[in-house]
């Protein structure tokens, strides 16, 4: 390892909780050389960011270094004293992080702060630190940078506080930049303004760069060698193509399948063997579900403080799914059905599994005409139409700020248009105000899964009682035999294991608590379910499996979506038709496969260009031509055996 | 943006906003003093055996025959042109009364309460740079402590440890010892007063008095300030913005104060106006503890005497300062951060 910037080796790290002690790392080994853009991919709780945050000796209080080596430009920095540490961070080795926002100080402003950041390390007067500062902001192309040198971060949108954050990072020249994560959270095209940004000055300045992210076309752009990540070890490491093109370590091979590519289909992106796909029914689900393992709880885990204080913090999203799922009772059963079924038919749709839907005429299920939505002065969203019709499914895509969660919002009542008219089934809806749609017999209609699954859940309610609540309050189901076995029915179409119903929403993991969010999305059979990003926050595996599960329940239960995402791949996969939003307006729509091929706007064609891309052609199945530089076998007990593609070993 | 301008507009909105709360308050001070028993006329009739034609006299006299409605209107036109009655037990405007005892009153609590800021907030930093350690253990004794003994218990306690016992502290018997002559009135708040006649003897004798009972106040509210400063501080240190500045290398002075106290002694301003504010009015056991001239317990014997005048006139006085200390405290809020917009 002679000659690299930053090498670590053997490091083990562990969290000391008030249980026990978790190991974060379990030896992990990598170096990066002056210059060389290392990335380091893996799903959460991986151990990437740790290994990251150890190097930079800022892993929180209760993290601490058990054994291995950092060394640094020759240096050992293991344990380095806090007075030498502060002269390598900043001036040596600096660090960018996720939430660009947040990792400003809200009450300072970034021209101050940059300042403070070259202060740090130079001897000179704030004056010149601030000209200094005016430099940097110039480097990192913000516009107008002498008025944003007075700037407050909150005046400043997401990709301009990166640029800051990079501004500050790199305003004493550190030789090592490490990027955890930078670009999560924005939108693709200011990910690749920020990610060409830090490639464009790590060259001119032959600065090393350690690029942590979960995206794997982001890794294979940008880097130069890859680090493949697992359970705090590293499973794999090779130059990009090479380890996308023919990944060696089965996790590796599952993760590149997960990744959505402009040519991929959902049936393909999972390879794991005991998860649902598409051709499977409920019963196999069931079983499935009772074969995959359920980690028990240790004991006590069941009132953990964590979850009162999540209900403090995160009160406003799960009010807003309870708005979404919950009717009044004093209208309850009595409110007549818009659309009255035949007896028999409505008591399967309310009681009886909802499996075969008759069609409503040849009319559209959802039509918005005109739809406009102002907030004080600026407009949202701009006079936009559209209609879905059963059994579609529509991705509405575009930057933050297009206005596609407020459509979707509107469209499932939970805020009012300004202006415009909502048909569903031929029913207005729009006169119905969103503060009392919940008494409306179409509420249990129209259901939304929501973006965060963990925010978007009562912490109080266990997954049964999450899953029960809009069964309770849209359904009138007391009985606790019918309400239970509604609530298995659920659980076991969206594959959630029922030994898992107990539990509350911070004991289960993202997908588990995704799955949750869905059921409770189809519990009362609704026609249209509204995704507001539903797979956002999950790791590529999940997300893989939870867009096989949508596509599943679409078909077995006959359902429209109205899917929003930024994921441009995704969205193309999942909708039959797409419509892409800028501004509030809608700039072009049309069947997804037409416009992922020929898109007709430029706008959309800056949206396309923007997606990072990496083509594992046919990765699984690709015959491994040259062995990528894999580690050893021992250090990857816990990875499944899948069968080598190539067979060697 | 955060312009002078916008900050006084700000302020005469909130001033302009807070005028039906206020009348709110007479209304409801006033129709709860009828409605609690007791006949003021039967309590200031020359004596037990006067007769009924001299109460109704009295009642007669001072309004009380009219209806309620009538009086209430009398009152409001009264209070309208600043004139908030008589006392009868003093025999004084109440404004008088009010004007000569409030002084007392906020020398005490802006004592009391810096006395608590100046100990609460190290004391919570202490705690939060190092959770769970000994320093923190300690402050939450300490916390736990202070909030646990009643004001009058902790007044006594100190009372009788330091005047009965060690004899360092001066008679508890209200602002000036009565050999100490009183400075000319400027401020009307002794220790300034004493400062601007250049009696520095005298400055000390009032410091001395103002010791004991403004530890008692503190020693109450130390608790809650420490305690939130502890929290706010906790929840900064371990923000993405404190990390960032760790991870370029930022000096520990620089991240501890510039970026982190700052940032933390947000949400404590909030707690420190309503503390002030309740201070100055729950110190009415403190004062009786220790003969403080105050408006508490000039209030308290005008309740206990059935005397509606005073009780009123220092409900309101309470109301407005607790308009004023919200205004100040939202106005110092806009300028401390810069998130909330001013205009």
């Amino acid at each position: 390892m002679t000659g690299a910037l930053l090498s670590i080796e053997d490091l083990h790290v562990s969290f000391a909780t008030r249980r026990n002690t978790v190991d974060a790392l379990r030896g992990v080994t990598l170096a990066v050389n002056p210059g060389e853009t290392l990335g380091v991919v893996g799903e959460s709780g991986s151990g990437k960011s740790v290994t990251a945050l150890a190097a930079m000796h800022l892993l929180d209080r209760a993290g601490r270094v058990s054994s291995g080596r950092i060394v640094f430009q020759g240096e050992d920095i293991t344990h380095l004293s806090a007075s030498a540490l502060r002269a390598v961070r900043g001036s040596r080795m600096s660090m960018i992080f996720q939430n660009p926002r947040a990792a400003l100080n809200p009450i300072r402003t970034v021209g101050l702060q940059i300042a403070d950041a070259i202060r740090a390390h130079r001897r000179v007067s704030q004056a010149a630190a601030t000209e200094r500062a005016l430099d940097l902001l110039r480097l990192v192309l913000i516009r107008d940078p002498e008025t944003r040198l007075n700037a407050y971060p909150h005046e400043l949108s997401g990709g301009m506080c990166q640029r800051v954050i990079i501004a500050m990072a790199i305003a004493c020249e550190p030789d090592l930049l490490i990027a955890d994560e930078p670009t999560t959270g924005l939108d693709v095209s200011t990910q690749k303004a920020i990610m060409d940004l830090i490639a464009g000055i790590a060259a001119e300045r032959a600065m090393g760069v350690i690029f942590i992210t979960h995206d794997l076309g982001l890794a294979a752009k940008y880097c130069g060698r890859v680090v493949v990540m697992k359970d705090g070890r590293v499973v794999e490491q090779a130059a990009p193509n090479k380890l996308f093109n023919a990944p060696r370590d089965p996790y590796t091979q599952r993760l590149v399948a997960a990744s959505p590519t402009k040519v991929s289909r959902i049936e393909d992106l999972v390879v794991e063997e005991g998860v649902a796909t598409l051709s499977r029914g409920p019963v196999f689900e069931q079983a499935a579900a009772r074969r995959s393992a359920v980690v028990p709880l240790p004991v006590g885990e069941r009132v953990r403080v964590r979850g009162l204080r999540r209900l403090w913090s995160d009160g406003r999203t799960s009010i807003r799914a309870a708005q979404a799922g919950e009717r009044y009772n004093t209208i309850g059963a009595s409110a007549p059905h818009p659309n009255p079924l035949p007896n028999g038919e409505r008591e399967r749709a309310e009681f009886g599994a909802i499996s075969a839907r008759p069609t409503y005429g040849s009319s559209p299920l959802l039509r918005v005409t005109g739809l406009t939505k102002r907030f004080g002065a600026s407009t949202a969203v701009d006079g936009v139409s559209f209609a879905i019709n059963a059994g579609e499914s529509v991705g509405l895509v575009g930057e933050s700020g297009s206005g596609k969660s407020t459509i979707s919002r509107i469209v499932c009542r939970l805020l009012d248009q300004t202006e415009g008219e909502i048909r569903f089934d031929g029913t207005a809806i729009d006169a119905e105000p969103a503060r009392t749609f919940n008494r409306s017999a179409l509420r249990k209609d129209i259901q939304i899964v929501f973006q965060d699954a963990h925010d978007s859940l009562n912490p109080r309610f266990s997954a049964f009682d999450c899953i029960a609540h809009p069964l309770r309050k849209l359904m009138g189901i007391r009985g606790r035999a019918v309400l239970t076995e509604r609530v298995f029915d659920c659980a076991r179409r969206v594959g959630l294991p029922l030994e898992l119903l107990d539990r509350f929403p911070h004991q289960l993991s993202g997908g588990q608590k995704a799955r949750v969010g869905i059921a409770r999305g189809i519990a009362t059979g609704p026609r249209l379910l509204v995704l507001d990003e539903p797979t956002a926050a999950l790791d590529v595996s999940v997300q893989a499996v939870i867009l096989q599960l949508l596509v599943r329940l679409r078909q077995e239960e006959n359902l429209s979506y109205l899917f929003v995402s930024h994921d441009l791949n995704v969205v193309r996969m999942l909708c039959d038709r797409t419509i892409v939003l800028r501004n509030g307006r809608i700039v072009e729509q049309g069947r997804s496969s037409d416009l992922f091929a020929n898109p007709a706007d430029p706008y959309t064609r800056d949206l396309l260009a923007a997606i990072p891309e990496f083509n594992p052609t046919a990765a699984v199945e690709a015959k491994v031509a040259e062995p990528a530089i894999a580690l050893g076998a021992k250090r990857q007990p816990r990875a499944r055996q899948v069968p080598s593609p190539g067979g060697e070993g | 943006m955060r312009s002078a301008r916008a900050i006084i507009i700000r302020v005469g909105e909130r001033l302009l906003s807070s005028l039906p709360a206020l009348l709110g308050v007479l209304v409801v001070t006033f129709v709860l003093m009828r409605v609690l028993p007791g006949d003021p006329a039967v309590f200031f009739a020359s004596g037990p055996n006067a007769g009924q034609a001299e109460i109704d006299n009295l009642r007669q006299r001072m309004g009380l025959d009219q209806p309620l409605f009538v009086q209430l209107m009398h009152y409001l036109r009264d209070v309208g042109t600043g004139n908030l009655g008589n006392s009868l037990t003093t025999g004084q405007p109440v404004l008088t009364d009010l004007r000569q005892r409030l002084p007392a009153s906020l020398e005490l609590t802006f004592t009391a309460f810096t006395l608590a800021v100046i100990i609460a907030i190290p004391l919570g930093i202490a705690a939060a740079m190092r959770p769970n350690s000994l320093i923190d253990h300690g402050v939450r004794f300490v916390c736990t402590l202070g909030v646990c003994v009643p004001t009058f218990v902790s007044g006594l306690i100190l009372i009788f440890v330091f005047y009965y016992i060690l004899g360092v502290a001066p008679d508890p018997t209200g602002r000036l010892d009565i050999f100490v002559s009183a400075p000319p009135s400027v401020t009307s708040f002794m220790l300034v007063d004493f400062l601007i006649a250049g009696d520095l003897e005298g400055w000390m004798a009032a410091a001395k008095q103002l010791i004991l009972p403004s530890a008692t106040m503190a020693l109450f509210v130390i608790a809650p300030l420490a305690r939130i400063t502890r929290a706010s501080m906790l929840g900064v240190l371990s923000s993405d913005f404190v990390r960032t500045a760790r991870a370029v290398g930022l000096s520990s002075v620089k991240i501890n104060i510039v970026y982190a106290l700052r940032n933390a002694m947000l949400p404590v301003l909030t707690i420190a106006g309503i503390m002030f504010s309740t201070m100055l009015g729950a110190n009415v056991l403190v004062e009786k503890v220790f003969s403080w001239p105050g408006v508490g317990s000039y209030a308290l014997d005008a309740l206990l005497s059935s005397d509606y005048a005073p009780v009123q006139g220092f409900v309101l006085l309470m109301a407005c300062i607790f308009v004023i200390i919200n205004l100040v405290i939202d106005v110092l809020y806009g300028i401390a951060d810069p998130r909330i917009s001013v205009a």
